[in-house]
């Protein structure tokens, strides 16, 4: 049994300590929000925030996550929107939409620690992959986000 | 307007707290009586409406990103004239679909074709049914239907200003015969189609909603992990389960003829299970294949003195003869994978009472159906495939419907019990359906002036037609995804010669996102390479051969002058231009490229423009041009599959690279819809671009590409 934080409440289950905690949200606690895609840590489609950093969920193993505060899609924002999402709706970022959670979660992590990222640290930051080409409009929403303050 | 009842199955529909449609069949509609006002009426079969006037509008293509989810509904919408804010849009149910005699017409989704090839009926749809909300209306008022008129789902009575809403009527409406003709509205008037409306699907894709494949969550459900043989054609020949049965949380290892699968209480622990697995595959003679025989078996496709032809006009053999100059030249590339992000998935429920539930990722929910009744032996009636959002498609899911036949029989050993099968990435990069690999062999001959007065093309290509539609094959063989672009050129060239070998071996080929688009990169570089011959500016020489109105010509104009051509570039940057229609659309690009010292190739910018005739939603056709700008980038600058051992060589983002944000070039879409016709959005846009990119590099570098990718061409300057 282990104890952990997602979204703000504790949440017990019964799992080996070395499985991927992108496995335990989607199959044990029922979060789908983030997405298998490579099960190599290079894609993105699982990028959850751990402790404020975005984290490939598929990378990292559950018994590591005892003692962090885990950050999924599903607890993004207590009411309704979070303004990354709002952002992604105002400049219509997603195609597909598959990876979508997870870069949405790789960007509110930059924009935390750098609020007004040059397209510089943008590529450096931002290595989710999108297999539909949202990146245009990806680097304008982070763009607009940044002005916006 | 005469009102009669009218025949058709009328329909009440509930919703449940699921979130489901609950579907309940009335009597025969002559006997049904007025639905109470509380009701959800379907007034047709594209069209439901909520008594607070909220419409749903039901749609049959699928959504993979491209936006058709949307703009079929703006459509419907348009000519309903509905309030844009009350509607949300569902898919229609494949298993309703056969039960109701195909009433929604094709399912299926690709070619480009989601709207260009039901807007007619849609928007019938939507007109039908709003001149059915105007009959319930003045029949309720008991004036002449001609005295009202629909606005914003509101019907209006002219002489005396009462008004109905929608939702008010809609159940006299449903019970009322649809009108013989229906007047569409002309274009230039609409207010909801033709607008960069919102999408409907973003705002849950962005909340991270359960709206994937791969999402599906049922009480009680199982997941399971798929090996199939390495070896395309291989079967199972042994399996040693013994570790994977022991493993915690399985509950069973089920082979078929080509595949094994592990069920287990969560996808890791079944894909763990897996790999424990001692698996011994029969590998039906194909274990020795690799590039080298493929490269073989199509190069004997190429020396084959007669084969059949795509097209045949004047006489080549003449033409060389008499020409100034003959130039030839060897162009190819390699196979490709879809690499959707999501891979693929089939969730199956066996029902005891004989009832099949399948929810999977699909471009065509009918297919899915087809494959499911196959798989499980029960009718069509028997049968429900739920059609979820795709996480990409991009032609992957349409043709070959692999994993809902392996969900099914997957579920089969699981009675009663749903089953979520879900692929590994390194399943999905290895059985895939390919772009096909392919060689050419292209033959120029020009006149004093450089004028192209004959051209000849030998085409050896796997067909993709003879794999899934063998049907649409011609009786001489030609497939027509494997010769388009180059058997349908525009350019006014008196003699041409076009010729096809199907060479298709053992690697499973398939539709990638516009099928055939390898033969603009061949066509459009090579005529560059004419040009450059000729002495002649790219953009010039390819007017010179295109008839005035011909639309080629219009977007070739349009991208330069976008492109600003012919004027200068900061140093170091360098143009090239392309020209492809296909998929009901004409599209141009210019692309900027830089080369490093090192020999790095970067894009930096594409312009497209693009004339599809009319134009649904302009924001989704502006992205549907960038996305087909990434998609087509990594096979120019990276991508490739490669067979050796009779398997595919790349197993994960990790060998078979997917461009980066770092990575995508500046696009600026040019829309130029003439309107008189409908063309597709999904593909067109990635046609000119690798051709546009190569034409580039040879500005830059003086090295012409006849392969690709370009990771394999030393591209530093001699």
């Amino acid at each position: 049994m282990m104890n952990l934080n997602v979204n703000g409440s504790m949440h017990q289950v019964d799992v080996e300590p070395e499985m991927p905690l992108l496995w335990v949200l989607r199959d044990h606690l029922g979060l789908l929000g983030a997405k298998y895609g490579c099960g190599i840590s290079t894609c993105g489609a699982c990028t959850v925030l751990v402790d404020g950093e975005a984290v490939r969920a598929c990378g990292v193993r559950a018994a590591e996550m005892a003692g962090k505060r885990i950050v999924t899609i599903e607890g993004l924002s207590k009411d309704g929107l979070h303004r990354v999402q709002q952002a992604w709706i105002d400049h219509e970022v997603p195609q597909c939409g598959y990876c979508q959670t997870g870069l949405i979660m790789s960007v509110t992590a930059l924009l935390a620690r750098n609020p007004n990222p040059t397209d510089a640290e943008i590529d450096r930051s931002i290595t989710n992959l999108c297999r539909c080409g949202t990146y245009q409009r990806v680097r304008t929403a982070i763009h607009a986000l940044a002005k916006a303050g | 307007m005469t009102i009669t009842i009218s025949r058709r199955d009328f329909l009440k529909v509930s919703t449940t707290a699921a979130g489901a449609l609950a579907l309940e069949f009335c009597f025969p509609v002559a006997a049904a009586r007025a639905a109470p006002a509380s009701e959800v009426t379907e007034v047709n079969a594209w069209i439901v409406i909520h008594p607070d006037d909220r419409v749903v509008i039901r749609i049959a293509r699928s959504e993979m990103g491209q936006g058709t989810f949307t703009a079929l509904a703006q459509l419907v919408a348009e000519e309903l004239d509905c309030d844009w804010a009350k509607v949300s849009a569902e898919f229609a149910s494949p298993n309703e679909h056969i039960r109701r005699n195909r009433i929604w017409g094709s399912m299926s989704t690709g070619g480009s074709m989601g709207v260009r090839s039901s807007q007619d009926y849609v928007r019938k749809a939507g007109a039908s049914a709003r001149e059915m909300l105007v009959a319930a209306a003045a029949g309720r008022w008991q004036v002449p239907p001609a005295e009202c008129f629909a606005d914003t789902g509101v019907i209006t009575h002219k002489p005396t200003g009462r008004k109905l809403r929608y939702g008010e009527v809609a159940g006299e409406a449903a019970r009322l015969a649809p009108p013989n003709d229906v007047k569409l509205r002309d274009p230039k008037d609409w207010r909801i189609a033709g607008k960069s409306m919102h999408r409907l699907d973003i705002p849950d894709k962005v909340l991270g909603k359960p709206v994937f494949g791969v999402d599906v969550a049922l009480p009680g459900m199982l997941h399971a992990s798929i090996a199939q043989c390495p070896v395309f054609g291989g079967k199972v020949k042994k399996v040693d389960a013994t570790d994977a049965t022991a493993m915690r949380g399985v509950k069973k290892v089920v082979r078929e003829e080509d595949f094994v699968a592990v069920i287990a209480d969560s996808w890791w622990r079944a894909d763990q299970a897996l790999q424990k697995l001692d698996i011994e595959w029969d590998e039906a003679g194909n274990g020795r294949i690799g590039n080298e025989q493929i490269t073989a078996m199509l190069r004997e496709g190429l020396d084959v003195a007669s084969l059949p032809r795509a097209r045949n006009i004047g006489n080549v053999e003449t033409a060389f003869a008499e020409a100034a100059q003959v130039v030839e030249a060897e162009y190819s590339s390699p196979y490709l994978n879809h690499a959707t992000m999501e891979p693929m998935t089939c969730t199956a429920w066996l029902k005891p009472e004989g009832f099949l539930e399948v929810w999977t990722s699909t471009q065509n929910g009918e297919a899915s159906m087809a494959e499911a009744a196959a798989a499980s032996g029960l009718p069509l009636e028997k049968i429900e495939v739920h059609k979820m959002m795709l996480g990409g498609g991009f032609g992957r899911r349409g043709g070959p419907q692999d994993f809902v036949r392996q969900g099914v029989l997957i579920a089969r050993a699981m009675p009663g019990v749903p089953v979520k099968l879900m692929w590994s990435r390194e399943e999905d990069m290895q059985h895939g359906f390919y772009r096909p690999a392919s060689i050419v062999r292209m033959k120029a001959g020009l006149d004093q002036q450089g004028r192209l007065v004959a051209m000849q093309t030998k085409i050896a290509c796997p067909s993709i037609l003879k794999v899934l539609m063998p049907k649409m094959l011609r009786d001489d063989g030609i497939d027509f995804t494997a010769v388009r672009t180059l058997s349908d050129m525009p350019y006014a060239i008196t003699h041409q010669r076009v010729e096809y070998a199907a060479r298709n071996g053992h690697v499973p080929v398939g539709f990638w996102r516009a099928p055939g688009q390898q033969n603009g990169f061949y066509r459009e570089c090579f005529i560059d390479e004419l040009a450059h011959i000729a002495g002649q500016d790219p953009v010039a020489y390819r007017l010179g051969m295109l008839d005035v109105g011909d639309k080629n010509r219009l977007v070739l104009e349009a991208v330069a002058k976008a492109a600003k051509w012919g004027t200068p570039l900061p140093k170091g940057i360098h143009r090239g231009v392309a020209v492809v229609d296909g998929f009901g659309s004409y599209a141009a690009a210019v692309a900027e490229v830089s080369v490093s010292a090192v020999g790095e190739p970067k894009v930096r910018r594409i312009v497209v423009a693009i004339d599809s005739g009319y134009v649904v939603n302009p924001d989704t056709c502006r992205a549907q041009a960038e996305s087909n700008v990434i998609y087509g980038l990594g096979p120019v600058l990276y991508q490739d599959i490669n067979i050796r051992n009779g398997r595919v060589v790349e197993s994960n983002f990790r060998n078979f690279r997917l461009p980066e944000i770092s990575e995508m070039p500046k696009v600026e879409t040019v829309l130029v819809p003439t309107g008189g016709f409908w063309g597709g959005h999904g593909e067109p846009a990635i046609l000119p671009l690798a051709p546009a990119i190569c034409n580039a590099i040879f500005v830059a570098t003086g090295k012409r590409v006849r392969s690709l990718p370009l990771k394999y061409h030393d591209l530093r300057n001699a």
